[in-house]
């Protein structure tokens, strides 16, 4: 059993996950953000591996990526400054990135690097669920890594069921047909089809992602599924008190008790 | 060898549909339904109308004398520059609308480098009384001016993309984060052979007008349906391989894909995607783009809009290197002396593009009286501003 598992083994709601980039806002930011996040409470992370062309992100993610990559935050790099993490922080991890920079860096060595720095799960939304069946199924579950697939309203119940079915870890259930940081409104249509997620009874739990900004979109999303994944107002925040990182991620979070 | 797209969307290893799960249904739905829907009787009858009385095909084969003699080859010009909105991307976009309307879509949306690919869309648009979105980077849309004017006589909204290297790249990026928020009621009409299956087969069909009627066209004046060579630029591959595609299996004809070489390859300031770039994925397919160790895109440079693209379709990646096609590329001076050199020599003021696939008439070692044939993609109107900046004597 790796730590996403047992953390949903442990804990079946109101989970909170945070998304950051690696390399944001300064280069050696992330095992700081890590280690307070773990510290206020949070209950798993996603590490944003930074990409050029984040075409499913909104602008705040995109300007993330920019300024990591331009900080020089590059796979290698990410996995050196991850060596010795799970001396300090005990919280399921999770890589998160587009599919081409693990590619360059060679797909099974990335597998094998992420998994010797205690990263528990990966999530690359543009590799596609066939590839990931024929050719890296057999490598995930001899790591005991999750591989972690998205599903959105627009999925069908049969396509849902097989992500399921294929799925170690959980399912993240991206809120509306929106990139990151995009503006839901949490009305209806949302609750119809988390309640819809909900009643499939997956052997998965769920976790909402894109738009939960605050703690009332938090509850909403926690109402229906295991709790919720948040990015973009996060990012927002640690930019905008970049000078004193530690006690920003612990306001944040502060605000979802 | 095959060069067709295989049943799971690739050519050789390259392609595929490299999406995110929120793209999922609309992909899918195609990928299982693009055939029928195109092969369809009442699908052809309608575009093949539109292409005739509309677009004004088949464009002509011009056989161009001067330049023959000056090159020692019998060089025909594929008119595509007499397309109606001035370039070859008009074939993709009659066929993409028509396939937008059975999909019963409503709203448009596309990217554009150059603005002839935003013109086009705008154009089929208007004929077909639907909202029309173009992204477009901030570079661009100060290059290509006119183009933007165009598209908004034409009833377009012109989105500038502001992100990366404000160009082509930046607008297939925006145009994607589009559909990805709005996938019930619009279509993304691609402009070139990229992004995920089955879009670059789908182009390829629709511009494969090109290689058809010159077959038939040469079969005409010389009595044979295959050339001995064709040049084509390329900047995503799409006229191109609508120029190739019905000689892919045709083993003693030559092809020829010029692509961008900017200041030159070694400058840093190129887009000359085989020669700098490697494989990986980005815009939903597998392919050759140009990008940096640790697989951040690089930005491309050419003085044409159209071929600043850091990659190829994925057809072109696996022309390359099956050996299938040559690969050669010209600078952006070389690509300005060609415009200049047909101007005099033919009286056609070619697209900055399609001068690229001209420049490399000099550099083709073919046996004197060789057919060759030149894909002509567009005019050059919408680089006046540039050829009256360059071409300072005017
Ligand atoms: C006249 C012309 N030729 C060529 C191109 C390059 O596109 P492709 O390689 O898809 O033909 C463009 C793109 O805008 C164009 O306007």
């Amino acid at each position: 059993m790796n730590r996403i598992q047992k953390l949903f083994l442990d804990k079946k709601e109101n989970v909170l996950s945070i998304f950051i980039t690696a390399g944001f806002p300064y280069l050696d930011s992330l095992p700081q953000i890590l280690i307070a996040l773990e510290a206020a409470g949070v209950d798993m992370v996603e590490i944003g591996i930074p990409f050029s062309d984040p075409t499913a992100d909104g602008p705040a993610i995109q300007h993330s990526n920019n300024v990591a990559i331009k900080n020089g935050m590059t796979i290698p790099y990410l996995f050196s400054q991850l060596k010795d993490i799970r001396k300090k922080v005990s919280i399921p991890l999770v890589l998160m990135g587009y599919l081409n920079p693990p590619m360059q860096y060679g797909f099974d060595r990335f597998i094998d690097d992420a998994v010797a720095c205690g990263i528990d799960g990966i999530i690359l939304p543009d590799l596609p669920m066939e590839e990931y069946l024929d050719s890296y199924q057999e490598k995930f579950k001899s790591k005991n890594l999750s591989n972690i697939f998205l599903i959105t309203p627009q999925t069908s119940e049969q396509r849902i069921q097989w992500i399921d079915k294929e799925s170690e870890g959980f399912i993240y259930v991206v809120s509306t047909n929106t990139i990151t940081g995009g503006k839901v409104d949490f009305e209806d249509n949302q609750k119809d089809y988390f309640s819809k997620v909900r009643n499939l009874q997956l052997k998965n739990p769920a976790l909402v992602g894109f738009g939960i900004r605050d703690k009332s979109t938090f509850n909403i999303a926690a109402k229906y599924l295991q709790g919720a994944i948040i990015g973009t107002a996060f990012i927002k925040h640690i930019e905008a008190h970049s000078n004193r990182i530690e006690e920003a991620v612990k306001e944040f979070i502060e605000t979802f008790n | 060898m095959a060069f067709q797209v295989d049943k799971r969307g690739f050519y050789g290893p390259y392609g595929g549909a490299y999406i995110p799960e929120m793209l999922h249904q609309n992909i899918d739905y195609l990928q299982r339904n693009y055939l029928e829907i195109i092969n369809s009787e009442d699908f052809i009858k309608e575009m093949d109308a539109l292409l005739k009385d509309y677009i004004g095909r088949p464009t002509p084969l011009y056989f161009a004398k001067r330049l023959s003699q000056k090159y020692g080859y019998k060089i025909y010009l594929k008119r595509e520059d007499l397309c109606h909105t001035g370039a070859h991307k008009v074939n993709n976009t009659i066929g993409q609308i028509l396939l937008a309307k059975r999909l019963g879509k409503t709203r448009i949306i596309a990217e554009t480098g150059a603005g002839q690919h935003g013109v086009a869309t705008a154009t089929v648009c208007a004929l077909m009384d639907m909202k029309c979105i173009v992204y477009m980077g901030e570079v661009d849309i100060e290059r290509q001016a006119p183009n933007v004017k165009r598209m908004r006589m034409l009833g377009a909204e012109v989105r500038p993309a502001t992100s990366g290297s404000k160009t082509l790249k930046d607008a297939t990026n925006e145009a994607m984060r589009d559909w990805i928020s709005h996938p019930d009621d619009t279509h993304y009409i691609i402009g070139s052979v990229v992004g995920p299956h089955p879009f670059p087969d789908m182009v390829a069909r629709f511009q494969s007008i090109i290689s058809k009627e010159i077959r038939w066209q040469l079969q005409e004046k010389e009595g044979r349906e295959n050339p001995d060579y064709v040049i084509a630029c390329v900047g995503g591959g799409s006229n191109a391989a609508g120029a190739f595609y019905h000689f892919l299996d045709e083993k003693d004809v030559h092809l020829v894909a010029v692509e961008a070489a900017g200041h030159g390859v070694n400058s840093g300031m190129s887009a000359a995607t085989t020669i700098l770039g490697k494989p990986g994925v980005l815009h939903g397919s597998k392919t050759l783009f140009m990008q940096t160790l640790d697989g951040q895109v690089v930005e491309p440079h050419s003085i044409s809009a159209g071929l600043d693209y850091p990659g190829i379709g994925p057809i072109h990646a696996w022309l390359f290197e099956s050996g299938r096609a040559q690969f050669m590329s010209a600078t952006d001076q070389e690509a300005l002396d060609s415009v200049m050199e047909l101007s005099r020599l033919e009286g056609i003021i070619p697209a900055l593009e399609s001068a690229h696939a001209l420049a490399k008439l000099k550099e083709l070692n073919a046996p004197s009286d060789s057919i060759v044939i030149v894909n002509l993609s567009g005019r050059g109107d919408k680089d006046l501003d540039t050829y009256i900046r360059e071409f300072k004597n005017l």
